[in-house]
């Protein structure tokens, strides 16, 4: 037993206690959510967040992975590892089935799926009735997320209308809707990712390995680290280069890009966050900097 | 324009650091006060803004035809506030210095934006009024002093900025000052103070500079760092609302076959194990066997944090049930008059029920009457029959179950609720509790 002497929750206390709040509040108010977990740094937060808001319990609510078909196997290797881990039940849906239906057709073979994982993500919430999703998505990461909702309300189409959006006050969360809709629950809106990581280290999460230094076959191309993969091969006139690099953020691989780092512990990883120019998002995804608002035009689409 | 050369060195909250928690604060003023450039100029020193965000935003800002980098752009995060370049949504934005983690709640100024001022401000801990030195106090610095005071912020900071462009004039401030405190009298505001600035030019707001040597008072940076944080200013009695009801059921686990636990957030107050506590609506009593977080006991738990509370008997408990402690009992009612602002743009109807959520608690409402409507820039008491979007109003609602209460200036957790539409789902409402 531990002795409480302290009258105020330090910072990552306090984050701690509202994401453990707001999932408990997704348990009580909706009938059949989800938890989205990709492995990636952010999901592996929710789920120690929701360890210790269920435990002993089982979590109200399977896992949930929309697979692009273009993840790294290290991610992939590690999503299946830790959800056997925990005992709880995970649940794949696949770009690919949805092309095989023919509801994603892809502009050409090695076009970027991940605005096409909306589409997925929408038949899923159709296939299973989830009226809630929970996701890692934080305030910080980009401005169109700065005026998110912790609960943030999908119509039918699963759209998000940023002009209509349910007032958020207090700690007074309401996640009701109708049959069709959704509710999207983001419990670490308030979380930057110096906190994720200082989270991470705090309770000693586990990463895929492709967070931490490791060479790399990367091309340089505006200003991105491109690596060099069966899907994003060189092209004849560029200059492959073998560079340490590490993820700050995982996704598809069509669209996310390492940085040069030689930081391969967490402390490493940490003191890097802290002293970085660029924002998570500008450093490592080629899929925001096409226009000023194409996140929150890919949100308005039914994406996280 | 500081530029990315001239940003500080990084004070990231480590594990060494004296931790001070989390400050919610909220930024009110208008288009032109300098708001924007004063959360530009707090994430700049505090190395939040980065290379790329920054040259984003000069890019947009040449694309406009400015000649400096136009700060304002940070906080419009939607196309449509670009496309009409104003704020129309509370933004939030994070910063942390050496020993505190920050919460920005960035609220336009509009009057028609009433409703997005009452949402910033009910989690803000304290409340940054700003002024244009050349302008004074104006009708929205007053509306936006009213409301904070409504929403019981309980720290007050009314900051004079522009100051470079009256000279740094101590007059021009101290003339603010008194303007100010002849209307705030009667809002009752339990901690104002008053600061001169200049956001743009850097002085007083993390260091002094060279201009304002009349005034000896702290930066603006020194009061956000020793603020204190939410709860922790007076003896709050023990809320804890009960979110959700654990009970495992593993078969193989012969050990959790009888385990209950009673899973919230500690709204206030403090428990301990071996503390009385009380189950409403029941009214049956009972002590406290454990405390966990995650299946792991703690010993006691203090407001805010996250727990599951395990009971000595078996006593049946579901979520919007409360615990308390037996010897500080809240108000059981069925009635409530209250302080409500009207968020919605479809009208409230008397002729409606609506359902009413209070803590976990959610029950149904008609209203019973309409006192008055205030309005906000004059704090004049009109009647009226129904409420508008960013009406503010004083009334009395009835309620199908009761509610276990507070009034809201004791306790912010257990004194406040939300109205919701049930054909829309939609959140219309916002109450605060009378005393």
């Amino acid at each position: 037993m531990s002795t409480l002497t302290k009258q105020t929750l330090s910072h990552l206390d306090w984050l701690e206690a509202e994401a453990i709040h707001i999932l408990r509040e997704v348990a009580g108010q909706c009938s059949n959510p989800v938890l989205l977990f990709s492995g990636g740094k952010d999901s592996v937060c929710l789920l120690r967040l929701a360890e210790k808001a269920f435990r002993p319990g089982r979590f109200p609510f399977p896992l949930m992975h929309i697979d692009t078909g273009h993840n790294y196997e290290e991610v992939i290797a590690f999503r299946d590892k830790r959800a056997a881990e925990l005992g709880e039940r995970l649940i794949v849906r696949s770009l690919e089935d949805s092309m095989a239906r023919g509801s994603i057709v892809l502009k050409h073979p090695l076009e970027s799926r991940n605005k096409h994982q909306s589409v997925t993500l929408l038949e899923a919430i159709e296939e299973f009735g989830f009226d809630c999703c929970i996701g890692g998505a934080r305030r910080d990461e980009e401005k169109a997320r700065a005026k998110e909702r912790i609960m943030s309300f999908r119509d039918e189409f699963g759209q998000w209308d940023p002009k209509n959006q349910r007032p958020e006050l207090w700690n007074l969360f309401n996640a009701r809707t109708h049959k069709g809709e959704n509710i999207r629950a983001f419990p670490i809106s308030n979380w930057t990712e110096l906190d994720v990581w200082q989270y991470i280290q705090r309770e000693q999460l586990e990463l895929p390995s492709i967070y931490f230094a490791h060479t790399r076959s990367v091309v340089r191309k505006n200003g991105l680290l491109q690596p060099v993969t069966e899907l994003t091969p060189a092209k004849p006139e560029d200059k492959v280069e073998e560079v340490l690099v590490r993820f700050r953020t995982v996704g598809d691989i069509s669209c996310t890009a390492p940085v040069e780092s030689d930081a391969d512990t967490l402390d490493k990883i940490l003191a890097e966050t802290a002293t970085t120019t660029i924002t998570e998002r500008g450093a490592t995804r080629m899929d925001d900097q096409t226009s000023e608002a194409s996140m929150e035009q890919r949100k308005k689409e039914g994406y996280f | 324009m500081p530029t990315i050369e001239t940003m500080n060195a990084p004070h990231p909250l480590g594990p060494d650091a004296a931790d001070h928690g989390l400050l919610r604060f909220l930024t009110c003023g208008s288009v032109d006060d300098g708001k924007s450039t004063l959360i530009g100029r707090l994430l700049f020193d505090s190395k939040t803004i980065l290379a790329d965000t920054l040259n984003a935003i000069e890019k947009t800002s040449a694309k406009r035809g400015m000649t400096a980098v136009d700060l304002s752009l940070l906080t419009d995060g939607l196309q449509a506030e670009r496309e009409q370049g104003i704020t129309i949504d509370v933004a939030y934005r994070y910063f942390t210095t050496g020993t505190r983690k920050y919460i920005i709640a960035d609220a336009p100024g509009h009057e028609q934006y009433t409703r997005n001022m009452v949402t910033a401000a009910s989690t803000a801990n304290l409340a940054i009024i700003l002024v244009d030195a050349r302008k004074g106090v104006q009708t929205q610095t007053r509306r936006h002093s009213y409301l904070a005071s409504l929403v019981g912020i309980p720290h007050l900071l009314v900051a004079v900025n522009k100051m470079d462009l009256v000279d740094y004039d101590q007059a021009v401030f101290e003339k603010i000052k008194a303007d100010y405190l002849a209307f705030a009298e009667k809002l009752g505001i339990k901690d104002l103070r008053f600061i001169p600035l200049s956001a743009l030019n850097g002085d007083m707001v993390v260091d002094r500079g060279e201009r304002l040597g009349w005034y000896n008072g702290p930066t603006l940076m020194n009061i956000l760092e020793t603020t204190p944080a939410a709860h922790t200013e007076k003896a709050e009695d023990f809320r804890f609302p009960v979110q959700f009801v654990c009970r495992p059921q593993d078969s193989a686990n012969p050990a959790l076959h009888d385990y209950r636990g009673f899973m919230g957030r500690v709204e206030s107050g403090e428990i301990a194990v071996g503390d009385a506590v009380t189950v409403l609506p029941s009214g049956l009593t009972s002590t406290v066997k454990a405390i966990e977080i995650g299946g792991e006991q703690i010993a006691c738990a203090i407001h805010e944090q996250s727990v599951s509370i395990l009971l000595a008997d078996e006593i049946d408990i579901s979520r919007g049930d409360m615990i308390i402690k037996t010897a500080e009992q809240p108000l059981t009612t069925k009635q409530v008059d209250a302080t409500v602002c009207w968020l919605s743009e479809t009208p409230m109807s008397p002729a409606r029920t609506y359902l009413l959520r209070h803590t976990s608690r959610e029950v149904k409402a008609k209203i019973a009457k309409i006192d008055y409507r205030l309005d906000v820039n004059t704090l004049e008491q009109e009647s009226t029959a129904t409420l508008a979007m960013n009406d503010i109003a004083q009334l009395t609602l009835k309620l199908a179950q009761p509610i276990f209460a507070d009034a809201y200036d004791k306790n912010r957790s257990t004194g406040a609720f939300i109205i919701i539409d049930e054909s829309t789902n939609n959140t219309v409402g916002a109450g605060m509790i009378d005393g």
